[in-house]
């Protein structure tokens, strides 16, 4: 309990290190910089799993979510109930600084600080050339601060603090170059989509807290599982749609999914850490997190795997013919999210987070590996300048194509176990019309493994395109950045034994581990008769061991399908010309399919349908919508109608004031003042002319008048 | 010998009077005025002497101490605004400054 105790602290070493770094950082050497920064990582992590060691004791399996509240951070006090609930009665609006840990929240508190270090080791031999090396490490350390406060907060307003916070983090390192037009673009745009989505997040935490009265989650989940609230209730239907639109932005699913690729303008470990581990899962979590309220809300679960689905195959298909490696890889973490929320909107909250936990390394770890070569080509991105590597960089290659392995979903490495389980709970949802999700996954699933191949070959086997002055300096990474791609590697292959299926003769720890966390909800779905969503280790017919074993014969298939398509494709990609294989460079897809490609490659021209609807900066014909054409209509508007009535307002008071000139003018100056002036002046002109000017004279005249006097008054 | 008396004062002082009011009238340059008008006023503390000493008490004397202070304190304003007018103008002929007219 000692660690448990102080389960606060853990986000508080990140905060001292950016502190540090943003107050000071200017002036420290770059080893006292790693000290700090990668110190306080350690710390936490080490806290971490500490505190999550104390709370399997503290739980003893049972899933007893442990909560410390340090204050009341938000409200009215418990004396002063201030908001009235929808029942009429009252309540008190509390947001507490208040910290919970559960096995939910364990595994995120462990991946995070985990693959944090990681990625922070990394970026002391990433970033050991580039400018701003505090900022970049302060902004780091910040990161982690919201992104843990993000995952232990107890209630909906400490996790919107969080949720803010790394959006900032993330709009601060993605503009790390800001210097680069594209890459500030790229910062505000994902800050703005990121406010659409953050928007419905806000919204839905209030709509719940005024419906049941508190912002916590233990009570809102012990109110949701009390069976008191109907299925289907619209309130809580409307709160989880809102929640998932806010999942929605921050794990850039259909539609607001724009911002993640051009994310990719930050330096590489940001694009790992935020952009494909841990920030992006948020909006899972804050699903999984709202599960009980989910579940009460079929239509919002429709929803969600819907809008999963397609988004998994949507950027798949996007992935396949992108030539920036880190693009690649970005569509693919877009495509990713789409199976975990696939898997959360079929009611397998358990697989989602397995799969989250999964992604997380080898995603990673992909991200690290595409770093390691962009940084052995001194900067080059196109997969087109690449080919040949895989002798020049052994680390990086071996550890790449472990993680390929993964994502692709081939046994045993740890993408298989979680997809697999995924596909699995989708087929085996209650409903039929999830089969069609299952093809759309099983669909994304090939494709996965193309263009996961494609940029392995591309970038490792095909021939030699690199231009000559990278050629030149072409060498393996540092120790510090092959180091976390290694202890990487060995988590991918490592981490999906963790939940090692009950089918296969394993006994799904981790599912089990969380299975507590979202128990109640299979048992509120069995009682409805809604959905038999269970853990997997719970289906017991042989006929559905049978079809599982079938699901994973057939993802195999599909995985070995797409890395032989890959293969056939690009093995032999630009042999022709190694000076010019940028021009001669053809995708295969394009030769054959030049509209499909034309599409694919423009990213189904998403982007430039939300320039013409969203920001404005096209014209429809002669009409402009969006951002820049409310801008227009209200500059219109401001212009003709807001200035036109001032003008007007204006032109009358103008009037007005030159008829009430007219009158002072001439009526009270002139008359009033001006005339009686006239007239005195001309009645004194005659006494004016006694007075000449000359001092004596006036003398003169008065020893004269004196003498006068004199003389009258003797002689008289 | 005559013995002086106070008509022979009187007569003394009603010519350095005259002698002054001559000067005030007559003289451009505004320094001789100046001069002239203390004239006048010692022709006056003259006289008051003679009366002090006449009736033989000291209040004319008094009144004469007084009148002697007003005239330097008149003399030194009036050579303020003299020096101050020369800067403006470059003359101190009383009859070339007619400003004080209308």
């Amino acid at each position: 309990m000692l660690f448990l105790n102080d389960i606060w602290l853990i986000p508080l070493f990140p905060a001292f290190g950016a502190v540090v770094m943003l107050f000071f950082g200017r002036r420290l050497q770059k080893t006292t910089i790693d000290a700090v920064c990668v110190g306080v990582v350690v710390l936490a992590f080490l806290f971490a799993c500490f505190t999550v060691v104390d709370y399997t004791h503290f739980s003893h399996g049972s899933g007893r979510p442990f909560e410390k509240v340090l204050y009341t951070w938000l409200g009215s006090g418990d004396g002063h109930p201030n908001f009235v609930k929808r029942d009429g009665t009252l309540a008190s609006f509390n947001a507490d600084a208040g910290f919970l840990l559960d096995p939910l929240s364990s595994i995120w508190l462990l991946f995070v600080t985990g693959v944090g270090l990681l990625i922070h080791i990394y970026s002391t031999g990433y970033m050991a050339h580039e400018g701003g090396y505090y900022r970049f490490f302060g902004y780091m350390n910040l990161f982690m601060f919201s992104m843990l406060i993000l995952i232990l907060a107890n209630n909906y307003m400490l996790l919107f603090v969080g949720w803010e916070g790394v959006g900032l983090c993330s709009y601060l390192l993605i503009g790390f170059y800001f210097h680069r037009h594209s890459a500030s673009t790229a910062a505000n745009k994902a800050f703005i989509v990121n406010r659409a989505g953050d928007a419905g997040f806000i919204l839905g935490a209030l709509t719940l807290s005024w419906y049941l009265g508190s912002f916590r989650f233990t009570d809102i989940n012990t109110l949701a599982r009390s069976g008191h609230l109907a299925i289907g209730d619209p309130v809580l239907t409307a709160a989880a749609l809102l929640l998932f639109v806010g999942a929605c932005g921050k794990s850039a699913q259909l539609p607001l999914h724009v911002w993640l690729p051009d994310a990719m303008e930050g330096p590489t470990p940001v694009s790992a850490l935020i952009h494909a581990a841990t920030m992006v899962t948020a909006g899972v979590y804050m699903v999984a997190r709202s599960n009980a309220v989910f579940v009460l809300a079929p239509t919002a679960m429709k929803t969600v795997a819907i809008i999963g689905a397609l988004t998994a195959v949507f950027a798949a298909s996007i992935g396949l013919v992108q030539n920036d490696i880190k693009r690649v890889l970005a569509y693919s973490t877009i495509s990713q999210l789409g199976y975990m929320f696939l898997a959360l909107g079929v009611g397998a909250f358990a697989a989602s987070v397995f799969h989250v936990f999964t992604h997380a390394f080898f995603k990673a770890l992909l991200f690290l590996g595409s770093g390691s070569v962009i940084h052995a080509l001194s900067g080059e991105q196109d997969l087109r300048n690449m080919g040949g590597l895989h002798r020049r960089l052994p680390t990086t290659h071996w550890t790449m194509l472990v993680a390929t392995f993964a994502i692709a979903g081939i046994f045993p490495f740890a993408g298989f176990f979680s997809k697999d389980e995924i596909l699995w709970q989708t087929w085996a949802s209650e409903s039929d019309a999830y089969h069609i999700l299952w093809f759309v996954g099983y669909g994304t699933a090939m494709m996965t493994a193309f263009y996961m191949f494609r940029l392995m070959y591309l970038t490792f086997y095909s021939p030699a395109r690199i231009s000559p002055e990278a050629q030149r300096h072409v060498h393996e990474s540092p120790k510090s950045m092959t180091m976390p791609l290694v202890i990487l590697a060995i988590c991918s292959i490592g981490a999906g034994w963790l939940s090692w299926p009950h089918s296969l003769g394993g006994s799904a720890y981790l599912v089990k581990f969380l299975e507590p966390t979202f128990a109640r909800e299979a048992a509120v779905f069995q009682e409805e008769g809604k959905s038999a969503q269970l853990a997997a280790g719970e289906k017991e017919s042989a006929h559905t061991d049978k079809t599982e074993y079938v699901l994973m014969f057939l993802s195999l298939a599909a995985a070995g399908v797409g890395w032989g398509m890959a293969r056939r494709s690009y093995m032999n990609a630009g042999m022709n010309d190694g000076a010019n294989a940028e021009r001669n460079y053809v995708e295969p897809i394009a030769a054959k399919a030049p509209p499909l490609y034309t599409v694919l490659y423009n990213k189904w021209f998403v982007d430039e349908a939300y320039d013409y609807v969203f920001t404005g900066r096209q014209k429809i014909r002669k009409l402009r919508l969006g951002a820049l054409g409310a801008g227009e209509a209200a500059s219109w508007f401001d212009a003709r109608i807001i200035d036109g009535a001032v003008n007007n307002v204006g032109w009358v008071t103008r009037a007005v004031a030159t008829l009430s000139k007219w009158w002072d003018k001439w009526i009270i100056d002139g008359l009033g003042v001006n005339a009686p002036a006239i007239l005195a002046r001309l009645i004194s002109y005659p006494a004016r002319l006694f007075e000449w000017g000359l001092v004596q004279w006036y003398a003169l005249v008065m020893v004269a008048g004196l003498l006068g006097f004199g003389v009258y008054y003797v002689w008289k | 010998m005559v013995p002086i008396t106070t008509f022979h004062y009187l007569v003394v002082a009603a010519a350095l009077f005259v002698l002054g009011v001559i000067g005030v009238l007559t003289r451009r340059n505004v320094v001789i005025v100046l001069m002239s008008i203390e004239l006048i006023l010692n022709a006056v503390n003259l006289n008051l002497v003679a009366f002090s000493r006449m009736w033989g008490n000291l209040h004319g004397q008094l009144f004469a101490i007084f009148v002697t202070v007003d005239a330097a304190a008149e003399a030194a304003v009036g050579l303020g605004i003299l020096i101050a007018f020369f800067r403006n103008k470059e003359t101190i002929n009383v009859d070339e400054i007619d400003l004080l007219k209308w």
